[in-house]
């Protein structure tokens, strides 16, 4: 690890000035994947600006029909958030199931959202649930946030304030973790919501994505049957030495399935 | 006396206070005045010609003190890293045995061979510099798998190595097999694969090493499992320095399951810098350092036949593996494959006759040496295997074949076709104990509750022997070691009657301390509390071959306890001077010597504090003082065998295998104290399960890349991975060893592999699968139902 400056600003104008102003200067927001890129020398910037210290940037709140997480709120936040359990408990139940308890202390869904790693859990509750990404200069819908292998709509020095998450009518979020890096080799969120649902797929892909014929097979009957017969194609999934593409296409529907289970569970 | 706490007992762990409470010292924790810091540069090809090294940048930076390179090991006349091992192949000729220079000479084999070595103010100034050195690599293309190494057209490691094979290597009687096989009702067949490990010891290596220029003197601080054998090895053949002059310190050693039983390259660097820049050098390797350059186990491919009559008795057992090596030979690498694998084949079963060959062969990855094991699992892996494929052909229920092939108990001494003689065992025993504690009987309700569920439930046993407490010098270097495998203790007791041990082996996670204790509390009646285990320096303790092996308290407690004797011996004279009583008159118990049939006694305190206040004392015919020293070369192995019993679930679904029950019932001879001996079979299953569950060191073909190197890619066991465990003993008695000890090191991870699969097969048998590679991955599992489907659908 190379030395850099550390900054940590009290507000998100602070924030962003210091972005601006300190070249090659990055953010940190739990520094679960950034921290170890650091030290693995694949990223050397000359400073952080840490948003722990912002104190509205961790607040769970509902706002009308929507629960807003802060940007930095911690993944063991959001899995002990009253607030979140009473309104999406299947966000609770996707934070415990991130990492480890280390990375459930220090990783924030704000980092793990701007980061868009395919692994990731948070992009398929998102995507799913229709989620806005509040930023310090505009509104994101997640149709047009995630858009590639680490890869988001983000501008250069925009900083995610909140996420603000349509309270759904249930939804429901299963996945079938590494056993080494506890990361989703596939995990799908299903949501329902009015009359429509929205199913999403992470670790499978490059980025995570929907499945439109799992969601019309899902409006008309919200049941794990409507989509046991379902099957995606593997052309464009991820292979690697623990699961090959025709495995993660299958565990795709598997996973679905045991989501709406969830879902029905309320879970 | 009281707080005797002798064998059998199940005290609590003397060195676990300082261990939980964070007041262990390791390497790592060594500080050292002027203390400065290395970095190993290390090549990112698996291989490639080195055209040349320009240090001139990196020189320049700041804090550095010295970057080395095999230029400059060449330039000062150092030697190879040695090996311990000269096998001879099938032909009569010696292994090929190419240098293994501490640092790359002309060429580098390996992702992680080492480069340079770099020494600077700062970890942080060493780091720059290493990152700047300036090396012009040819890159060639890598050989990483055996089957491709050994082809006519594989890239050759070494010019002077032909097809990259350095031993073709057999034991047992070929023509015997061959006739045996002729007569057969059935033969199995298996091919299988053993796959690769990474040891992944809690502790990553580090070293730490000062030259004192006045005394002309080097100490190693090293996390070494034998810091004696580093000591002769790295002085004596690499160095070239006298062993007087060199002290190397294994302090706490934060577990090695063999990763620290070799002498590595970076020991030998270490010392040297540290006399050319005459400032204590620290160096620590990082976690993903450890996996490339950390010897790696196992990596076995292997065809097996087991010829059976229409009884299903054995006849004969033909075994042909290759076995990587990696890109140099290691300290033990080529007796791991060979001399600790053959001999294992006959297991606990009365088979005549037994062939194999193993083809040891180079690769360009990590070399592979001893771990966890070594050699047996992968032998006791293809028995355990071939006699279930036999079992399911032959249509004979599974525990049947294996009682009807088993060793009786009244039927050893057994003499196996492969050199080893058993002492002592009862394999049946073992099973039927191993039956009732995993309630087989009730297997069936629980395989039909898990089909009700939608699951495939399976069982499988591993009836296994292994051969430890390495070992018998002579017999060893019949095959080839190049040193002795005794051990020595010093018993000195105080005067106060307290007692010192100073022995041979090493403490890195076994219990030692509290074992070696109650065997001296026993033997002497000192209290527990009064005794205490020196180990891992090599200028307080004599000497040592160390730990590895399931040798420390079959080696290593047998020089205590004949250390022990000889100090009763001493003290009798000493009482019978004191007593006035004639020398065959005195008796030894619990800590106290008397005269037979009177009530005249003396403790052993007392004694100890005659002996070294000698005012009344026999000194004209005894020496003052109360320390004895006793080394022991055992005359056999041991053999601590069992039956290990696995029960498996597989969710079809997503091909997860989980762990449901695990049971084992083995035969480790005397237990001196049976909490250790659970945790060491708890450790050593888990290890075992790991390997056919989890574990897998994945390099990529064409690039030779380790593809597995870091946790998140290679999957250790974890603790929601695993079920309670039952782990019971049902010991015979060593005939040799001084207690009847056995040993208890390896045995969980030598049974377990072969258990778990047979438990994983066993689940799948409804599809026609006879074998399935480890680790039985979710992706793995999955595949295989899937393409049992297809044939099914198919037929």
């Amino acid at each position: 690890m190379k030395s850099f400056a550390f900054h940590s600003p009290g507000t998100v104008p602070d924030a962003f000035a210091l972005l601006n102003d300190v070249s090659e200067s990055k953010l940190l927001a739990g520094g679960m994947t950034l921290l170890p890129t650091i030290k693995q020398r694949l990223a050397e910037p000359a400073a952080l600006i840490d948003l722990a210290k912002i104190p509205q940037l961790s607040a769970i709140t509902v706002d009308g029909d929507a629960l807003v997480i802060g940007a930095m709120a911690r993944h063991i936040d959001v899995v002990t958030s009253a607030i979140v359990r009473s309104k999406v408990p299947m966000l609770a139940h996707l934070a415990a199931g991130i990492g480890d308890p280390a990375v459930r202390n220090r990783g924030t869904i704000g980092g793990s959202v701007a980061n868009n790693d395919p692994s990731a859990d948070y992009p398929a509750a998102v995507l799913a649930l229709d989620a806005i990404i509040v930023t310090d200069r505009r509104e994101i819908p997640a149709s047009a946030f995630f858009t590639g292998l680490f890869e988001t709509s983000l501008e250069p020095n925009e900083i995610i304030t909140s996420i603000r998450f349509p309270i759904p009518s249930t939804a429901g979020y299963a996945k079938f973790k590494s056993p080494a890096s506890r990361y989703a080799v596939v995990g799908v969120c299903v949501a329902k919501a009015g009359g429509r649902v929205r199913v999403a797929v992470t670790g499978a892909g490059p980025c995570v994505f929907r499945v439109p014929e799992m969601e019309t097979a899902l409006e008309a009957r919200f049941e794990p049957g409507a989509i046991a017969s379902i099957k995606i194609t593997a052309a464009r999934l991820n292979s690697d030495i623990h699961a090959d593409a025709e495995y993660r296409a299958h565990l795709v529907t598997v996973m679905a399935k045991k989501a709406v289970a969830a879902a029905i569970q309320g879970l | 006396m009281s707080n005797i706490i002798g064998i059998g007992k199940a005290p609590r762990r003397k060195e676990d206070f300082r261990f939980l409470t964070g007041r262990g010292n390791y390497v790592a924790d060594v500080k050292r005045p002027d203390m400065v810091f290395g970095v190993f540069v290390r090549s990112p090809h698996a291989h490639a010609v080195i055209r040349g090294i320009d240090k001139t940048e990196a020189l320049a930076l700041p804090g550095v003190q010295a970057i080395l390179t095999g230029e400059d090991v060449a330039a000062d006349g150092l030697g190879s890293l040695p090996c311990g091992w000269g096998i001879h192949g099938a032909d009569g000729l010696p292994m090929k045995e190419p240098p293994f220079p501490m640092l790359a000479q002309g060429k580098v084999r390996f992702v992680g061979d080492m480069i340079a070595f770099v020494v600077a103010d700062t970890l942080r100034e060493a780091r720059a510099a290493a990152e700047c050195l300036a090396v012009d690599y040819e890159v060639l293309p890598p050989v990483v798998g055996v089957l491709e190494a050994v082809r006519s057209d594989a890239p050759l490691l070494f010019d002077d190595v032909p097809n990259n094979l350095c031993c073709d290597w057999e034991l047992g009687d070929k023509a015997a097999v061959t006739a045996a096989f002729r007569k057969a009702a059935h033969v199995a067949r298996l091919s299988l694969v053993n796959n690769r490990l990474i040891g992944n010891p809690m502790e990553p290596r580090a070293a730490i090493a000062e030259y004192n220029r006045g005394r002309d003197h080097y100490t190693l601080w090293t996390t070494s499992q034998f810091p004696h054998v580093v000591r002769f090895l790295m002085a004596a053949l690499v160095l070239k320095l006298p062993e007087q002059k060199v002290r190397v310190v294994a302090p706490d050693v934060g577990g090695g399951f063999g990763v620290k039983q070799f002498h590595y390259g970076e020991e030998a660097v270490i010392t040297w810098a540290a006399k050319k820049v005459e400032r204590p050098i620290k160096w620590v390797a990082d976690r993903s350092e450890g996996f490339v350059s950390d010897r790696h186990g196992r990596d076995h491919v292997t065809e097996a036949e087991l010829a059976l009559d229409e009884n299903g008795k054995f006849l004969a057992f033909k075994v042909t593996t290759l076995a990587n090596m990696g890109g140099y030979l290691s300290t033990f690498g080529p007796n791991i494959p060979t001399n600790l694998y053959g001999p294992l084949l006959s297991g606990v079963y009365t088979t005549p006759a037994i062939y194999c060959n193993v083809k040891v062969v180079f690769t360009n990855t990590v070399p592979v040496d001893a771990y966890r094991g070594a050699g047996r699992p992968e032998a006791t892996f293809v028995l355990e295997r071939i006699v279930d494929v036999a079992a399911a052909e032959m249509k004979i229920d599974r525990v049947e074949l294996r009682r009807r092939n088993m060793i009786a108990r009244d039927a050893y001494p057994y003499q196996t076709p492969v050199l080893v003689e058993y002492d002592s065992g009862d394999p049946l025993g073992c099973l039927e104990g191993a039956l009732t504690a995993a309630d087989a009987a009730g297997f069936s309700a629980r395989k039909a509750a898990s089909e009700r569920a939608g699951k495939f439930r399976g069982l499988g046993f591993s009836t296994y022997v292994e051969a430890c407490g390495l070992a018998p010098s002579r017999f060893a270097g019949r095959l080839g070691a190049r040193g002795g495998l005794y051990e020595s203790a010093t018993v000195r007791v105080h005067p106060t009657g307290q007692v010192t041990v100073l022995i041979g082996t090493h403490n890195h996670g076994q219990g030692h301390e509290t074992t070696f204790a109650q065997i001296v509390s026993d033997k002497l009646g000192v209290p527990f509390d009064g005794v205490d285990i020196v180990f891992g320096d090599t200028d307080r303790v004599q000497f040592g071959m160390g730990t590895y092996g399931s040798r420390s308290l079959v080696v290593g407690g047998a020089a205590l306890s004949k250390a022990s004797d000889k100090v009763i011996v001493k003290g009798k004279k000493i009482a019978a001077h004191l007593l006035e009583a004639g020398e065959h008159d005195i008796q030894f118990e619990a800590g106290v010597f008397s005269v037979a049939g009177t009530d005249r006694s003396k403790s052993f305190a007392e004694i100890a504090g005659a002996a070294y206040v000698p005012h009344n004392y026999p000194l004209e015919v005894l020496e003052p003082g109360l320390e004895e020293q006793a080394y022991y070369d055992p005359i056999n192995f041991t053999y601590p065998g069992g039956c290990h019993i696995a029960e498996i679930e597989i969710d079809p679904e997503t091909g997860t295998v989980t762990l449901e029950k695990y049971t084992a019932v083995d035969d480790v001879g005397t237990v001196i104290n049976p909490m250790i001996v659970a945790g060491q079979l708890h450790g050593g299953i888990v290890q075992g399960v790991g390997q056919a569950l989890f574990e897998n060191a994945v390099y990529d073909e064409v690039s030779g890349q380790l593809l597995s190197g870091s946790f998140m890619d290679y999957c250790m066991p974890r603790a929601d991975h695993l079920p309670n465990m039952t782990v019971e003993t049902h010991s015979t008695l060593c005939t040799h060893t001084p207690m009847g000890v056995k040993g208890c090191g390896e045995v969980g991870t030598i049974g377990s592999p072969a258990a778990v699969i047979n438990a994983v097969v066993d689940a799948l048998s409804h599809l026609g699968i006879h074998h399935v590679d480890m680790p039985a991955t979710p992706n793995r599992i999955w595949r295989i139902i899937q393409n049992a489907a297809m044939q099914q659908a198919a037929e």
